[in-house]
């Protein structure tokens, strides 16, 4: 509870109201309770009355600063204050703190006979002196019907009530009565609601397969407006919590920013790199596609990151989740340990739908995270209707909240299930993951059914659940068409030795190229040195020539030199 | 019904002491409780001693209380309705409300049919 709560202020002319502090509740009573005047609650035994009424006095004491007043005719105030110890309401210390009169109205009828006119002036003066002891605004009486059960349904009695009812508003207190719930048709079992008709608020606790849904509407609100319809409402160690439907509309503010899906190749596939912050993406596929690991990763990612996560797990305990991520080598036990990430796990049978909604906000708005997964939605069992509109407030509520979820939705291997396809409508983005079977293997194809607001890639790509998750396979796209598995494998093996086949042709063809250019060069050396050779020679014979030319004429003069001689 | 600020408060002691040491068995000790100076309240006053001149002489104690000055009486003696006469002696307690306009039926509330009879 915040110290900071205020207590809103009417607007001029406006009924002034009370808040209950009742999570959800005052936003269906459009602020609270209509200040300085009575409010009836009626409903069956057991659909938390008592509760009610005290979790109003304990907020006004505690947050609003209104001091209360609670009039007890059923339990006694030590009875009481063991009850609500349990949801850390400590009664005994507000009333020691003078914040909080408890005053146990105990009415034997076997005990009091009657003789003459009475009326209930004992009454007015014990609730006057414990609003004085405290300074009231606020004043519960609980269950005031039993004064009849004390002293008879006479006319008194109801006289004397219709004068309480003015009474109290004469003080200027906030009242709450409540009262049994009667037969049909009747509000309560004694007719209270023809004295209180300024705000009257129906409990009920209903059974539906099995399932108890508590459920409360405001049947009446004078002077004010007020949602209308039947509200889910919880009771546990933290309270009540009312989940007001109208709470969420298409209102909230969206967002530019991009959130990683922790999966490279799908951030490659989404034209922005990621989903839109606050956005919400489904992802659907049949059993053993990976949706958990695809989940784990995008919270990992998160986590990573420094952004808080929920994980909403309806079908695995987080210890298996834990261990089964620990095998494809995603580790999010540290970031549960960090106090970055939470599990919460429920069978979806535990709670009627309400209910898990009504829980699952609760947590969101206590641990307030930037990531949400919901696996999977498909576990939520009812109605299609009932599924619907709880998936879409969760949708809704959501995204006002700036949120960004991944909801996994388990769908039968081949056809997109019903239920997927009413879903998608809600979902920005859509991410199927397929089992493609063909050649006698089984192989994970991944692809997106549509991303609003961002291009995104047509592709079916194939993934593999790698001991570092999920990873995307570089997609074989050739004239084969897109492959998948061994068929991808062993295309790309042939075509790795056609290539082989190709670059050794080549490989021949130039050696063969070399050699005979090494041939050609080698005929063009031999051919130049016979050429070389054949001038050597040629010069050769000449300077022979010229020798014996010289030889000729030299002996020829020297013959004539003999003959001269002679 | 406002407390009237004019609210008296009456106190009876016992009409006859040697009664209360000697029968201390049939002792009534008897408290009234009114709210201010009402037109019920001094009618069950009235009736009260009128009762219990004639069927207790001697044997009893009156005390009226009015809740308009002492408040914070009326939940420690777990008062509802007003009048109401609580019959503290001999035990068990006893409450009786109304104007005690009905002898009769204050009588058997009182425990004193047989005496009256």
């Amino acid at each position: 509870m915040s110290l900071n709560d205020v207590a809103p202020r009417p607007a001029e002319g406006q009924l002034a109201k009370s808040p209950t502090g009742i999570d959800g509740l005052d936003a269906i009573l459009f602020g609270g309770l209509p200040s300085g005047r009575p409010t009836l609650i009626a409903g069956a035994a057991g659909c938390g009355k008592t509760l009610f009424g005290l979790t109003f006095l304990v907020n006004g004491a505690m947050r609003f600063d209104e001091p209360g007043v609670l009039m007890s005719f059923e339990e006694r105030g030590e009875d009481l204050t063991t009850n609500v110890a349990s949801l850390g309401y400590d009664l005994a210390a507000l009333v020691a703190q003078k914040k909080l009169a408890i005053d146990y109205v105990r009415l034997e009828r076997s005990e009091i006979a009657q003789s003459g006119d009475y009326d209930l002036e004992g009454l007015f003066v014990r609730l006057g002196y414990a609003i004085d002891q405290v300074g009231a605004k606020r004043v519960v009486l609980d269950t005031l019907e039993a004064l009849f059960a004390g002293l008879g349904d006479g006319p008194e009695v109801r006289a004397e009530l219709r004068r309480l009812f003015t009474w109290l508003k004469d003080r200027g207190v906030t009242a709450v009565i409540t009262a049994e719930r009667g037969r049909e048709g009747q509000l309560t079992r004694s007719g209270l609601e023809e004295y209180v008709s300024d705000c009257v608020i129906g409990l009920d606790n209903r059974v539906e397969e099995q399932i108890t849904t508590r459920r409360l509407r405001v049947i009446k609100y004078r002077g004010s407006a007020h949602g209308t319809n039947e509200y889910p409402f919880l009771i546990d160690q933290g309270g009540i919590s009312v989940l007001p439907i109208t709470s969420a509309g298409l209102e909230h503010s969206i967002s530019d920013a991009i959130v990683p899906s922790g999966v490279a190749g799908i951030d490659a596939m989404l034209g922005q790199g990621g989903y839109y912050a606050g956005s919400s993406v489904l992802m659907s596929g049949s059993s053993g596609t990976g949706k958990t690991i695809l989940s784990a990763q995008f919270i990992d990612a998160a986590c990573e990151r420094g952004e808080r996560s929920i994980f909403f797990s309806f079908e695995e305990a987080p210890s298996q989740i834990l261990r089964n991520l620990r095998s494809v080598g995603i580790d999010l036990a540290r970031h549960v340990e960090s106090g970055m990430l939470r599990f919460e796990s429920a069978r979806p049978s535990l709670f009627g739908l309400e209910m898990h909604l009504v829980l699952m906000m609760r947590e969101i708005d206590r641990f307030k995270p930037t990531i949400v997964v919901v696996d999977p939605i498909s576990a939520f069992r009812g109605s299609a209707s009932e599924v619907d509109s709880t998936l879409l407030r969760l949708v809704d509520l959501l995204k006002v909240r700036g949120i960004t979820a991944l909801f996994t939705n388990l769908v039968g291997s081949h056809e997109l299930d019903l239920t997927v396809t009413r879903l998608s409508s809600l979902m920005d983005t859509w991410i199927g993951l397929h089992d493609i079977e063909a050649n006698g293997e089984r192989n994970r194809g991944l692809y997106l059914l549509k991303s609003r607001g961002m291009s995104h890639s047509n592709q079916i790509r194939e993934y593999l659940l790698t001991d570092r998750g999920v990873e995307l396979v570089d997609p074989y796209i050739g004239a084969e068409g897109v492959l998948t598995g061994s068929a991808r494998l062993s295309q790309e093996a042939s075509e790795r030795a056609a290539i082989l086949h190709r670059q050794q042709a080549a490989a021949r063809r130039r050696r063969e190229f070399d050699s005979r250019q090494a041939a050609a060069e080698r005929h063009i050396v031999d051919m130049r040195t016979a050429l070389e050779v054949e001038a050597e020679e040629l010069e050769a014979s000449a300077r022979q020539g010229e020798a014996e030319e010289a030889a000729l004429e030299g002996g020829r003069m020297t013959i004539a030199a003999r003959r001269g001689a002679a | 019904m406002k407390p009237t600020p004019t609210g008296v408060q009456l106190r009876l002691v016992p009409t006859d002491a040697e009664d209360e040491a000697g029968r201390p068995g049939d002792f009534y000790c008897l408290t009234l409780y009114v709210a201010g100076e009402t037109p019920k309240s001094l009618a069950a006053i009235a009736n009260l001693r009128n009762l219990c001149e004639v069927h207790l002489p001697g044997h009893h104690s009156i005390e009226v209380i009015d809740l308009a000055k002492n408040p914070e009486l009326a939940a420690k003696d777990e008062i509802v309705a007003i009048p109401t006469l609580v019959r503290r002696l001999p035990a068990p307690i006893k409450r009786i409300i109304g104007s005690l306009a009905d002898t009769e039926k204050v009588l058997i509330g009182l425990e004193l049919g047989s005496r009256a009879s």
